[in-house]
């Protein structure tokens, strides 16, 4: 399928998402609620079949906290991004894509260890890398009055 | 410990739980996993990890694009060169500049390089997990061929940084060609015996045969790439998918196993290390003349937007994501690494075989741990 007739398909699925589109990628851009409903319909829809999920960052935009999910179908070679963002600097919680794809657990665990974004429904969402006296260090606020000094 | 793991599973008195690493010479770094045994029988294991974990991608953002390029070594440094070039194209891609042909062989050749080097280390560590010493002298005597045409060329033996975004650093030796036709010619001799002395090894077969079972659908649900997914038919070669560099000029195979098991991981890597040499054979005479790099200003500063770049290292599937601001650092940047992707599948592996059958799955899945921590 091409980016096109994906856009035709992301639009009939979710009708007011943002779709944006780069020399690689088609870009969906939702909001946490309506992230998992429409992951879900890309994954079992068969044709768009995205069964690999190749890639799940967490990014501090300044203002507020993302994921970005890259997509592709083993099937069909094609590709999607899907983006979502929270304001909620405090408490940003997002739905878990555990049940969809299985490698989400651990790009959870990192995103949670290292952003402090958390995932509903994730199986054992515990900090991966860090022990429990860390602050989220990919954040841009953080602070290391050590390790990271201002020139 | 206990309160650590039995918030994810239920422990009851017939079993016991043990710390496996990180100091055990079968998970070839700091990895420590938590095994949970019944007997001798592993029910369930928690990989705990960062033990070396550096922060890579927050240093990253106080780094410029050529500095980046040198902190990429760290993570497979069984795979630098890969990892140098993954962060080169996705500059050069931001910045829309086509780097000369001559770059573009030279960067290839120096991938299957690393390819076999990396797996004749593999091949010979894998060879002392399984109790044969003999493997380890085999192994690194010849990937010691390779690493003198490394020294040679790049300067570094393991970590080569030889990449920069644009092109090279400097022009290959004028040894470079010769050595490599001497070393194809010299290992096209040598790997029969590496057959000879484990493949048809009745007891690696034993060992090895029908454990640790990876289904396709598992596979590709928990991203597992590389020999490891192969192995198990998942057909995840970015060199054939989404060709790079000079993959899309040269003719090969991609190696796939339905089994999946222990022994077909290992087999799927034997039989890449005879890919790589017919890559580098149909390469290494036709090296164009030209330049060893673009024109390239010398501070970098990527347009704003966002850009992937993925490549095939010695263990799988490497992504390199940039968001850029316009500025001459980046405003994040994420290594989608293979180890850790493929680390995820082991307790689905381990779960059923025996404690001795884990340092085998373990080591046919070729971890690196800088990989995994970053």
């Amino acid at each position: 399928m091409d980016n096109q007739k994906l856009k035709e398909k992301v639009l009939s699925f979710v009708p007011n998402a943002e779709v944006e589109e780069n020399k690689q990628y088609l870009i969906v851009t939702v909001t946490p609620e309506l992230l998992h409903n429409l992951a879900k319909k890309l994954k079992e829809d068969p044709e768009t079949d995205f069964s690999y999920l190749f890639c799940q960052t967490g990014v501090d935009y300044g203002d507020s906290l993302g994921v970005v999910y890259h997509l592709e179908s083993v099937k069909f070679r094609h590709s999607i991004v899907l983006k979502t963002k929270t304001t909620n600097r405090d408490n940003p919680q997002m739905a878990s894509v555990y049940d969809l794809w299985k490698a989400a657990e651990y790009h959870e665990r990192e995103i949670f260890d290292l952003l402090g974004i958390t995932f509903k429904n994730h199986p054992d969402l515990r900090r991966f890398f860090l022990d429990e006296s860390w602050g989220y260090p990919l954040r841009k606020d953080y602070v290391d009055s050590t390790n990271i000094i201002e020139k | 410990m206990t309160e650590e793991i039995s918030s994810v599973v239920e422990v009851d008195d017939q079993e016991y739980i043990i710390n496996f690493g990180p100091q055990h010479p079968s998970t070839h770094g700091v990895l420590r996993f938590v095994v949970n045994l019944r007997g001798e029988v592993v029910k369930n294991l928690q990989p705990h990890i960062g033990y070396i974990h550096r922060g890579i991608e927050k240093m990253c953002e106080k780094l410029t694009y050529q500095q980046i390029i040198h902190l990429t070594d760290r993570m497979d440094y069984l795979s630098a060169h890969m990892n140098n070039e993954a962060v080169c194209l996705c500059v050069e891609k931001a910045l829309d500049i086509e780097v000369p042909e001559r770059v573009k062989y030279v960067r290839t050749i120096l991938d299957e390089l690393n390819r076999i080097a990396s797996h004749q280390l593999w091949w010979c560590s894998f060879g002392m997990d399984m109790g044969g010493q003999t493997c380890y002298f085999y192994g690194l005597r010849d990937r010691e061929k390779i690493l003198d045409i490394f020294e040679e060329t790049c300067g570094g033996r393991l970590l080569l940084s030889y990449n920069t975004p644009g092109g090279l650093m400097w022009d290959i030796h004028p040894n470079f060609q010769q050595r490599i036709k001497d070393f194809i010619k010299y290992f096209r001799k040598k790997l029969p015996e590496y057959d000879k002395i484990l493949t048809g090894n009745v007891i690696l077969q034993e060992r090895t045969k029908g454990i640790g079972h990876l289904s396709l659908e598992d596979a590709i649900s928990y991203g597992v790439t590389g020999p490891t997914a192969r192995a198990s038919g998942f057909s995840c070669d970015v060199r054939k998918n989404y060709p790079y560099s000079a993959y899309d000029k040269v003719d090969f195979k991609e190696i796939l196993y339905t089994e999946g098991d222990t022994f077909h991981r290992y087999l799927a890597r034997m039989e890449e290390m005879r890919e790589s040499m017919k890559i580098l054979e149909q390469l290494v005479d036709n090296i164009p003349a030209g330049d060893f790099t673009a024109k390239m200003k010398p501070v970098v500063k990527l347009p704003e937007g966002e850009y992937f770049q993925r490549v095939e290292t010695s263990r799988g599937e490497l992504g390199v994501y940039i968001i850029s601001k316009g500025d001459k650092f980046p405003y994040r940047i994420k290594f989608r690494s293979p180890n850790f992707c493929n680390l995820a599948t082991m307790n689905l592996m381990a779960s059923g075989f025996k404690i001795a059958d884990l340092i085998a799955i373990s080591g046919s899945m070729d971890l690196v741990i800088p990989d995994i921590d970053r």
